[in-house]
């Protein structure tokens, strides 16, 4: 079953903006799909119209079968976001944060409070859970809103760049607890700037340029479209040159063939991530 | 939407709305107490011996009820604008937003909460007037109709001004600018039937004067305007309000880009 749908979705602001220009795509249930896009591409834009923030111009969009301009509480039930910027009241304390979502998803208090401590124990936020929003860190405010988006337990999570600005050892448990809850078969679409993110965690990317799906492809088939890879490269004099190779290429080969016409190597690393060439050449 | 779902976020917004009033109380409840003992003590006490009988009761009876009707008002608008605007202010709107939660059950959720607190302060004020006056309640059932009316009424206006609200600002000219001059226009200190003119004119097209008129009537028995002419006015007027407001509020306005 497709948990996500989205047909000729349009978007235009009264400013005259047209964020999101006949977006199509589908997200199979149990799958979890990247959105790529530079800022301004209408990823937050896209996520604000699958969850009633943002009214979309034109279009059709399905959840689990469900159609959100039909029977939009129907299928909200099945979803939990996470946004990109905090929006929970910084005057709460912290489980009562997570548990009053549950009770406007209808979970019942007595099931919420359990189900919530089990979240922010998960979360690693136990000790922090009468804790006032507003004391806790940036990382701690992130993984709020997570435990926050999971208390209905629904079956779609959205993740608007969810580990933007967290360091880096936070954002290696947040995949960790990311992939955990794929791995119980939510579907999960998640919008990043981080390519190795992308990579790391889903088996799916989308790239939008300019409110346009621009590719769509597994990462596979990402990777193996990558027509060249840029290197640096350090000479054996300290001089550092920028080399791009053809598909293809064997980097030895080409070490080889720099030794024969004299050339020494001290040290080759690659520029950026086939992934990234990949996507540099779609979003531009 | 199913109905238990509804029920469920109906009581977290309220418990949640009635905890705050809570929390807050040297906010919340006490200075509306304060204020009010304070016009008893100046306008009932001192000044009040001096002006004599208002309609066949003293003075500071004559004005108790629309000294209490004051805090209903104030206390009912000022709870639910600012609530509402602060959780629009800080986004936590969204929580509300993304969730299956039907446009009624937010609006009754922010106006319940609006209610308990005009009640309570309301209730406290009555209860501070009783040591400076003997009062008398002739129609209970029309003290709580009016007084619970018109907690519902300002309840309604205080969410519609959040709803518009883009700053705080906004929420804090209306006190000053609206609520001011038709409570104090409403026939709190006086008696709207001795005005002539412009001012009959004026207070007859206050909605507060009814409400304000129509309470005093439960307390007294004495009214200008006709019990139930006050009590259609006031009803209309809240039906009026919750039907703009929940019209509104089912088309996102203000709060959907």
């Amino acid at each position: 079953m497709e948990a996500l749908v989205l047909t000729n979705v349009e978007k235009r602001y009264k400013t005259g903006v047209h964020a999101l220009k006949g977006v199509t795509f589908s997200v199979a249930e149990g799958e979890m799909v990247a959105l790529l896009g530079a800022n301004g591409a209408g990823k937050t834009t896209l996520i604000g119209m699958l969850t009633g923030l943002v009214r979309k111009t034109s279009g059709a969009v399905e959840v689990f079968g469900t159609d959100l301009d039909i029977h939009p509480d129907d299928a909200r039930l099945h979803i939990g976001v996470v946004p990109q910027e905090f929006n929970f009241s910084i005057w709460e304390r912290v489980l009562d944060i997570v548990v009053d979502q549950g009770g406007y998803y209808g979970v019942p208090r007595h099931v919420a409070v359990p189900r919530a401590e089990a979240l922010l124990q998960q979360l690693g936020l136990w000790e922090k859970r009468h804790a006032i929003a507003r004391t806790l860190s940036g990382g701690m405010k992130r993984r709020l809103m997570i435990a926050r988006a999971l208390i209905h337990e629904p079956k779609l999570l959205l993740l608007d760049e969810p580990s933007a600005g967290v360091d880096v050892e936070l954002r290696r448990s947040m995949w960790e607890f990311v992939r955990g809850i794929h791995a119980r078969g939510t579907t999960i679409v998640l919008t990043t700037h981080y390519l190795e993110e992308a990579q790391e965690l889903c088996e799916r990317i989308i790239i939008l340029r300019k409110g346009e799906v621009v590719r769509n492809a597994t990462v596979e088939e990402l990777l193996a479209e990558a027509t060249s890879q840029s290197f640096v490269v350090t000479r054996g004099d300290n001089t550092v040159v920028d080399v791009t190779l053809e598909a293809g290429t064997s980097v030895t080969d080409f070490i080889l063939q720099l030794k024969k016409e004299g050339v020494t190597v001290r040290d080759i690393r690659p520029k950026a991530n086939r992934l990234e060439e990949v996507y540099l050449a779609a979003s531009q | 939407m199913n109905h238990r779902i509804s029920s469920v976020a109906y009581f977290t917004l309220t418990r949640k709305e009635v905890s705050r009033i809570f929390r807050i109380w040297t906010q919340t409840l006490l200075p509306p107490v304060i204020t009010q003992a304070l016009y008893f003590v100046v306008f009932g006490a001192f000044l009040g011996t001096r002006i004599g009988q208002v309609g066949g009761v003293s003075y500071a009876a004559f004005i108790v009820p629309g000294l209490v009707l004051m805090s209903v008002v104030t206390n009912a608008f000022t709870n639910v604008a600012s609530s509402f605007f602060g959780t629009k202010f800080q986004r936590s709107i969204e929580e509300m937003l993304v969730a299956p939660m039907s446009p009624l059950v937010m609006l009754s959720g922010f106006c319940t909460g609006g209610v308990v607190r005009s009640v309570l302060v309301g209730g406290i004020v009555l209860v501070v007037s009783v040591f400076f006056v003997p009062l008398t309640m002739l129609h209970v059932w029309l003290v709580l109709y009016f007084g619970l009316m018109t907690a519902i009424c300002f309840s309604l206006f205080g969410f519609l001004n959040g709803l518009f609200a883009r700053k705080f600002d906004d929420v804090g000219i209306v006190p000053t600018f609206v609520l001011a001059p038709l409570t104090y226009l409403g026939g709190v200190f006086y008696d709207i039937g001795n005005l002539h003119g412009v001012w009959h004119v004026v207070a007859r097209l206050n909605p507060l004067a009814y409400a304000i008129d129509g309470f005093r009537f439960g307390f007294s028995g004495y009214a200008t305007t006709p019990v139930a002419v006050s009590a259609l006015v006031l009803g209309a007027v809240t039906v009026g309000l919750f039907v703009l407001t929940l019209h509104l509020l089912r088309r996102r306005v203000g709060l959907q880009s």
